[in-house]
């Protein structure tokens, strides 16, 4: 396989590194709002969350890209597959990560939220400046995990039209031949992508102070 | 309305069916020391807390400084809750230290005393963290301002949880067994700092099981058992012989348990 090949490859990795970190970090401020209106003790926004997390937790990815790529048009709106992805991605994303989070909310210890109401702090104060950080803190595990399966997740959207790592491979093998040196480069690049998301993720483990670290 | 910082009337707390606060009155003088004592499980933390607003009462009402503490009675004399705003007012004048101290871990020694100074007294950063520093100073701590929580000893975090009430100047500091949690070498340095301040004049209500702090520093004493508050005495009266004979029997199982500061 020729050099050429092989840097094609590595420029649509590059859309999928892109695609997925915008995802996930959308997804994780989508994530932090539905744990905020599980919190809230409004009712209707507390059935919001749920139904939210249900259903794009209960459905295929696949189904779901498939289903908004088409739903789009439809109701008469026209954006790049680039957007369609990134809002397909986040709020299957979404999902997952306010159930990893909910955890961690529930890990908060009630003395730490007594000292804040005693400081002074408002409800949503409390929210932002200690329930969040903590429960971050506490979950940070399942975030990266969740950030890998992102990773390898979003090969699916190129049913939305976007060329990204999968995508490419699949189209140089259509006029190359070259399937299984092809494919098995694909995925090397993943592997090492995700390497290097892992080992990232453990140091900031280990860095970040409070819970766990120094 | 009286000269108290902290008037408790009839006071009712029930947990479902079993009554932890059984009728408590009590008043707590401006600018004294109030301890707390009595066998595990008589309610003194749920007491405290109540004085707090972190638990709420059954029945009866606290006054802050002449002002109710989450509840106001209406017209019809209907017990009603606080508003947030008000409820957060009243609470401004009370500092409260945890047994677990409950500092935020993601957050260093200067983080903790001035996030309030900041978020609630809406200070810019210097002029906040310049003021936490002063209060660090005093408990002894201003070389482990970048420290966070995890990085420091049992006592160091107490002196910070201090602090950081300290910080928002208020009338009243309540202690929930402060030492409790603390290695017995290093409660003195937290009782030290408890004690300067008691010397500085701060209205302060402790629970505690450091029997000799409460006998030296204490200015009356209430002993609390099973929800009941038995007797509330200046610690010469409450300690002389002849004593309650269920405080008595209290200090006998509190030296069986090889306690070697008593009276
Ligand atoms: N949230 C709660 N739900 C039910 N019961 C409770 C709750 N909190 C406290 N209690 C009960 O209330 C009683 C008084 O508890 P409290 O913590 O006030 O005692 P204490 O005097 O502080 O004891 P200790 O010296 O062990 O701290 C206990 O019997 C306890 O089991
Ligand atoms: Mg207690």
């Amino acid at each position: 396989m020729s050099w050429k090949l092989f840097n094609l490859l590595l420029e649509a990795s590059l859309m999928t590194i892109f695609v997925s970190t915008v995802s996930i970090l959308i997804g994780l401020f989508l994530a932090i709002l539905l744990s905020a209106a599980n919190l809230s003790g409004i009712r209707p926004l507390q059935w919001f969350a749920k139904f939210f997390i249900s259903f794009f937790r209960g459905t295929p990815l696949l189904v779901q890209l498939l289903l908004l790529y088409n739903l789009l048009p439809v109701v008469g709106i026209q954006i790049p597959s680039l957007v369609t992805a990134i809002i397909g991605l986040s709020i299957c994303t979404a999902a997952y990560q306010a159930e990893n989070l909910r955890g961690g909310f529930e890990g908060v210890p009630t003395g730490l939220v007594e000292s804040a109401d005693m400081a002074g702090f408002s409800p949503v104060q409390t929210f932002f400046h200690i329930r969040v950080p903590i429960a971050l803190r506490l979950t940070l595990p399942a975030l990266i995990n969740e950030a890998i399966l992102i990773l390898k997740a979003s090969s699916l959207v190129s049913v939305v039209g976007l060329i990204e790592l999968t995508r490419m491979a699949q189209n140089l093998v259509a006029s190359t031949f070259m399937p299984l040196e092809i494919y098995a480069s694909a995925g090397l690049i993943y592997l090492v992508i995700n390497l290097v998301v892992a080992t990232a993720g453990r140091q900031l483990e280990r860095r970040l102070p409070g819970v766990g670290g120094k | 309305m009286s000269d108290n910082a902290i008037s408790v009337q009839h006071l009712v707390k029930r947990f479902g069916t079993t009554t932890v606060l059984d009728d408590i009155s009590l008043e707590i003088p401006r600018g004294q020391v109030s301890c707390l004592i009595g066998p595990s499980g008589s309610g003194k933390s749920t007491l405290l807390r109540c004085m707090a607003f972190l638990e709420e009462a059954t029945d009866g009402s606290i006054f802050i400084e002449g002002a109710p503490l989450g509840f106001v009675y209406d017209g019809a004399g209907k017990r009603q809750r606080q508003s947030a705003t008000e409820l957060r007012k009243v609470r401004s004048q009370i500092g409260m230290v945890f047994q677990q101290f409950n500092l935020w871990p993601h957050m260093t020694a200067l983080g903790n005393v001035s996030a309030a100074l900041r978020r609630v007294r809406k200070m810019g950063k210097a002029e906040a963290e310049e003021k936490a520093m002063v209060q660090l100073r005093k408990v002894g701590l201003e070389n482990r301002a970048g420290h966070y929580p995890s990085q420091l000893s049992g006592g160091q975090q107490q002196r910070v949880a201090i602090a950081r009430s300290l910080a928002l100047e208020p009338k009243i500091m309540l202690f929930d067994e402060p030492t409790s949690a603390l290695d017995p070498e290093l409660t003195g340095e937290v009782l030290n700092v408890m004690r300067s301040l008691a010397a500085e004049g701060m209205t302060m209500v402790v629970v505690t099981h450091e029997i000799g702090f409460a006998a030296t520093v204490g200015n009356q004493i209430s002993f609390l058992d099973h929800g009941k508050l038995l007797f509330t005495d200046a610690p010469s009266k409450a300690f002389a012989k002849p004593r309650h004979p269920r405080l008595e029997q209290f200090l006998d199982t509190y030296l069986d348990r090889g306690a070697s500061t008593l009276v």
